[in-house]
């Protein structure tokens, strides 16, 4: 639909406080035109999915910045695939693991996870808003 | 004089209370039976001899309004997409609307669900499903599912604004009436809307589908389901009205013989530091328990209390227990006989309002992050409302309801359940509160003044009996 306004889904899945970068990048969408569903702190993986669904969102972005990333991410794409957004445009991005592990070890640990895009730290939001036009069209 | 006529139109009783307006006081009370089966007028004409028997000749009403739970109450079916958003805020408007869920829907409608629905025959639908501009494919099959169904009642639609116009074209062969999303956005809540729209059909619709308004010349007008009367009762006696403060938040309890009813009106915000989860609740919420009933469902209250706790609170043996809960369970009319079955019946109603309040109450839970332990809390924090009612026979009945309305207080056992700690204990020893809800709507100073001056306080009362004794 022309001119509809897209809705992304946001927020820091796990255990995990760290809320600054996320707020950060919910404004840059919001800047950018898109209406976010900012999920805040401490997300449960199917809040996530659960506020996509009602929301008819685009996209669901996570944030992860505690390390835990891998273990709470697990399983998200199947979750999204069981309540029918199997199409859903999914990123993560952050401090993704701990350890030393190169990124291109990490990215692909998140790429099969079935996330489209991973984001590593530092990523600037103008790319996160590039990538967005890019995959949704 | 000038006085107005409340009358609840009940499934067992028709009950009234006769209020002077002026003098602010109860002119008396008067009971019939329930007689919605055949004519509805006989029991008012029984309750209106009863109340003319006990106070002499009645004043000239200038109000006669009326609720009604009779004929099965307003049973609904509501329907929404995610079980914990739409589904959950279509399940509080229509329990905030008074009425009583027969059957709750989320997702897709399958085949046997519509089935479901149609053998169900609720007197309302209410369709939500979607953010306003969130999906609409869902509430849009369910529209379709119920437009092809063999289902004549109204059905109220509350879901994604968007996908209204197409809902309206779908179900143009039924009667719809369109309201406000109940959650326009992810995780707004916005009920209020479709109480409203509930309210209007109840009062355009059912009340002439039950046959209520059969007796529409002794009375003016049917607002409201009882349940919902009892929570505008509840809010008029928290909110108050500028000039005359209320209560401050509070909680009202209701343990009747087939559900139990809790209703708050508190904000219920997290203390400061700790997060909020999950769907934001009603500040006005109502919820009913339809396992924890003194009669109906006693069974059901063993089951979730335990038999032999219940017998242990009531000093008898649970072999004695077992035998009082058949005997009641085979009968619902019955009342206790003997000391031991009112002792029963107290730790029925015991067990009733501490589950059905922990239920109704939030929680918190620790969570441990890289960063230290954080609180989150689930529904609303009722720790520091100012009062606790008890309205129904079970409590205002019983020889020490102190007793019973304790056990909606917070628990040093459940650390983590949100229940209130040190409010006010009241009895609405007259059945006021849902007399107080119908008069709110043409006298709402009398109704709070009349409400305030009737809650009998039980730390007062117990302050009283110490001077009698001293």
């Amino acid at each position: 639909m022309a001119g509809r306004q897209r809705t992304i889904v946001t927020g820091v899945i796990g255990s995990d406080t760290h809320i600054v970068g996320n707020r950060i990048l919910t404004m840059a969408l919001e800047k950018a035109g898109y209406k976010v569903v900012s999920l805040g702190a401490l997300t449960p993986a199917t809040d996530f999915v659960k506020a996509a669904v009602e929301t008819r969102a685009a996209a669901i972005l996570v944030s992860s910045l505690y390390g835990q990333g891998e273990l709470d991410c697990r399983g998200f794409r199947d979750l999204c695939v069981e309540t029918g957004l199997q199409d859903i445009l999914l990123y993560v991005g952050g401090n993704l693991v701990v350890g030393k592990r190169s990124w291109e070890e990490t990215e692909k640990t998140y790429l099969d996870m079935g996330f489209d895009r991973a984001a590593p730290p530092g990523t600037r939001a103008e790319t996160v808003l590039e990538w967005l036009a890019r995959d949704l069209g | 004089m000038s006085g107005a006529l409340l009358i609840d139109f009940g499934s067992t009783y028709t009950k009234l209370r006769a209020v002077d307006l002026e003098g602010r006081r109860l002119l008396g009370s008067g009971q019939g039976p329930s007689t919605v089966d055949s004519d509805v007028g006989i029991g008012m004409q029984a309750a209106l001899a009863d109340l003319e028997r006990r106070c002499g000749a009645l004043p000239r009403f200038r109000y006669r309004l009326a609720s009604s739970s009779a004929a099965g109450g307003l049973r609904m079916v509501t329907i929404g997409l995610v079980r914990e958003l739409t589904a959950e805020a279509a399940r509080q408007a229509a329990l905030g609307a008074g009425a009583k869920l027969v059957g709750t829907f989320a997702y897709r409608l399958t085949a046997g669900d519509v089935a479901g629905i149609t053998a169900l025959a609720p007197d309302i639908v209410l369709l939500a499903g979607g953010t306003d501009g969130g999906n609409a494919e869902v509430v849009l099959h369910n529209a379709g599912a119920l437009a092809a169904a063999a289902i004549d009642c109204p059905i109220v639609y509350a879901g994604n604004r968007a996908a209204g116009d197409d809902a309206r074209r779908l179900l143009a062969a039924k009667t719809l009436v369109c309201a406000a999303n109940v959650m326009p956005e992810f995780n707004v809540l916005d009920i209020e809307p479709a109480r409203a729209a509930i309210r209007q059909v109840f009062i355009d619709r059912i009340v002439h589908a039950k046959g209520i308004d059969r007796a529409a010349a002794q009375f003016d007008r049917v607002l409201m389901p009882t349940p919902a009367a009892v929570l505008e009762g509840a809010r008029l006696i928290a909110d108050g009205l500028p000039g005359t403060p209320g209560l401050g938040a509070l909680l009202v309890v209701d343990p009747g013989g087939a559900t139990t009813d809790v209703h708050s009106i508190a904000a219920g915000e997290p203390a400061p530091g700790v997060i909020p989860q999950g769907l934001p609740e009603p500040r006005v919420k109502r919820t009913v328990e339809g396992d924890l009933g003194m009669r109906h469902s006693a069974a059901a209250i063993a089951q979730a209390a335990g038999l032999d706790a219940i017998a242990a609170d009531a000093g008898l043996a649970p072999a004695r227990a077992a035998k009082m809960l058949a005997e009641i369970s085979a009968d619902f009319g019955r009342l206790p006989q003997s000391a031991d079955e009112a002792a029963f019946d107290q730790a029925l109603a015991r067990a009733a309002v501490g589950i059905a309040v922990r239920r109704h109450c939030g929680t918190i839970q620790t969570v441990y992050t890289a960063t230290g332990p954080v609180t989150v809390q689930h529904g609303k924090d009722l720790s520091r409302i100012d009062a606790v009612i008890g309205t129904g026979g079970a409590v205002v009945a019983s020889r020490d309801p102190r007793a019973v309305l304790e056990m909606a207080l917070a628990d040093a056992a459940q650390p983590m359940v949100l229940k209130p700690r040190s409010p006010r204990l009241l009895i609405d020893r007259e059945y006021l509160l849902y007399a107080c809800g119908l008069l709110h709507s043409v006298e709402p100073r009398a109704a709070l003044e009349l409400a305030l001056a009737h809650l009998a306080d039980l730390d007062q009362e117990i302050a009283h009996e110490r001077t009698d004794r001293a």
